[in-house]
């Protein structure tokens, strides 16, 4: 049984726009028999924290074309994406790159 | 091993592993923090240095901003546009090794009122901007888009540009500048407080008015975009910039690339989105971010704390196909997840459009599109595609022509007729009339809409203007002398 795993989540860009405005998030994911990963994750905020147009955000599996997501600062395509395993404290920000400039 | 191979047969795209730390392709020490492109890791500071090299780098390559120029920066507070400011910061500070050497201006153009946006909404994003730009030291202007609707016709007009310096101009220019100016570093002006201007509501009502007549979501942002430009270029000119520069990154002039191909303005592409665009005459507008894809953008903006503000657009939570706009950014940003090298190859593309050169004694104005201020892609032989759109749309009315263009006199009458607004023949006139001010895609836009009399004064004013010239031009047309003696007209 994996402990709870307290998370840091972010969002920017106009990701926030979809969560009420709030930017800043800090959960704590229930503990569960297999290590969180960030495919569950999608799902989790999709379950509890979305508030709107989820459609906006997730597709399929993953987030939707043009969200970009770091994972402790890092992207995420170097932590291996959605087969990242979750750690205690860890910081994920998702950022829109879908509003202009 | 055996993980490896799985890993490969599965996807071919990805070449990296489970394997959470790589090298940074540039120092080979640090550990990664960014993928740019396709597989090129970077850490934080190599991806710093890189990020404002390129800033540099497409400036200097383009020799087009001189030293000592002053240049308007056209933030909109979106992440491209406060990462381009940022980028003149830092190239403008002293300790950067080959500083910029002009002396720059931001502005804002507050959109709320035709987004939809409340009073207050409105305020507190410029208040917060406000704080952005005070901390720059640069001098600022925010503006409503309101003002649009005050606009004087000169805006429309394409004012002669001065002739293009030749290109050894910029080296010696160069030279003059840092022999004669000893303190480089001109300390931030301080300006007087210039409060922010009060926008009526009346005006806004019109301006939501004017929005709400263009029945498509397309129509509606070309017609906010063309507006949002005609405000920039007054604004340029009357304070005095003689070059304006636009935050638009790659994947964005991507996404445009492919939006004006879909709405008809194939022949404006290189305008739309080359680097400089000199369409106005004497503004040259140029796009010092096009390099950048809007990864990099993020993430920098996001690694290095560049200060940026959501803007609220017409196309926010909108479902996909709301317009052609919103439907091709989907297309490309789904694309460009499973082939990294999408907005690059298109980006590729673009570079290899070049405007002809146009001869600089076509200042006749009634070359010149009405609305988007580029030349006319409408006057073409018959056996065009063109013509075929015309003979089909022609076929396909329902309701009769009836209402010819009578035969107007020049002068006070005209004005009358025009604007009455009264029967279905002065609108089906005006209408009729404003199309062949138009290029193609302009067109589109204006048929979009139920009426064209919401339209700013400015470019109604100066459609009766050309249409009046236009007759003259054709009464009189038979004791012109012929194409030969247009050099009489060029000295004139």
């Amino acid at each position: 049984m994996a402990a709870p795993i307290a998370v840091h989540l972010e969002f920017g860009g106009g990701a926030e726009l979809l969560f009420n405005g709030v930017k800043e998030h800090h959960v704590t994911l229930p503990s569960q028999s297999e290590p969180w990963d960030m495919k569950q994750l999608l799902v989790w905020i999709q379950r509890n924290l979305l508030k709107e147009r989820p459609e906006l955000f997730v597709q399929g599996d993953s987030v939707r074309p043009g969200i970009l997501v770091l994972i402790n600062d890092a992207d995420w395509e170097l932590m291996g994406e959605l087969e990242y395993q979750l750690q205690d404290q860890d910081n994920v920000v998702f950022i829109s790159t879908l509003h202009g400039g | 091993m055996c993980q490896v191979d799985e890993e490969y047969q599965e996807e071919l795209e990805r070449a990296d592993g489970p394997s959470v730390s790589k090298k940074c392709v540039k120092c080979k020490e640090a550990s990664a923090a960014v993928v740019i492109r396709a597989g090129d890791t970077y850490c934080r500071s190599c991806f710093k240095e890189y990020f404002i090299h390129k800033f540099r780098a497409m400036l200097g390559k383009n020799r087009v901003i001189f030293p000592g120029e002053k240049v308007l920066l056209a933030v909109s507070g979106g992440p491209s546009s406060c990462s381009m400011l940022s980028q003149v910061q830092e190239g403008l500070s002293q300790k950067a090794h080959k500083k910029l050497r002009f002396s720059p201006g931001i502005v804002h153009i507050d959109e709320g009122g035709a987004v939809g946006q409340s009073a207050e909404e409105r305020q507190r994003k410029v208040s917060e901007l406000q704080a952005v730009f005070k901390a720059t030291g640069f001098p600022f202007l925010i503006l409503p888009l309101e003002q649009v609707l005050d606009l004087p016709s000169s805006v429309v007009e394409t004012a002669l540009s001065p002739l293009e310096p030749p290109p050894s101009a910029y080296k010696a220019a160069v030279d003059r500048f840092n022999q004669t100016s000893s303190s480089d570093y001109l300390p931030p002006q301080e300006r007087e407080e210039k409060s922010l201007p009060d926008v009526q509501k009346s005006h806004t009502q019109l301006l939501q008015q004017l929005m709400g007549s263009a029945k498509t979501l397309t129509a509606r942002e070309d017609l906010l975009n063309t507006l949002r430009q005609h405000l920039l270029v007054h604004t340029a000119r009357t304070e005095g910039y003689s070059k304006l520069m636009l935050g638009d990154n790659c994947t964005r002039l991507a996404i445009k690339l492919l939006t004006s191909i879909s709405l008809g303005r194939g022949a404006q592409l290189a305008q739309d989105t080359g680097f400089s665009d000199s369409r106005y005459g004497n503004i040259i507008s140029v796009r010092p971010m096009r390099d950048y894809s809007a990864k990099e953008i993020a993430f920098y903006n996001h690694m290095f704390n560049v200060p940026a503000v959501v803007v609220a657009s017409l196309d926010t939570k909108t479902s996909e196909k709301a317009s052609i706009q919103r439907l091709t950014e989907s297309f490309v940003t789904k694309l460009q997840t499973d082939f990294p090298s999408t907005v690059s190859t298109i980006y590729r593309t673009s570079e290899k459009l070049q405007t002809a050169c146009r001869s600089s004694s076509s200042a006749d104005h009634s070359d010149r599109c009405l609305l988007c201020v580029c030349t006319l892609d409408t006057a073409v032989e018959k056996a065009s595609a063109f013509q075929a759109t015309l003979i089909s749309e022609q076929l396909s009315q329902t309701k009769s022509l009836g209402c010819r263009n009578p035969g107007q006199s020049p002068g006070g009458e005209d004005c009358g007729r025009a604007t009455s607004g009264g029967g279905c023949c002065s609108l089906t006139t005006e209408t009729t009339d404003l199309k062949s001010l138009l290029c193609y895609s302009c067109q589109l836009t204006i048929r979009d809409m139920s009426s064209v009399d919401h339209l700013p004064l400015y470019i109604l004013s100066e459609a009766q203007r050309r249409q009046r010239r236009a007759q003259m031009r054709d009464e009189i047309s038979e004791f012109l002398l012929d194409d030969g003696d247009e050099g009489i007209y060029r000295e004139v």
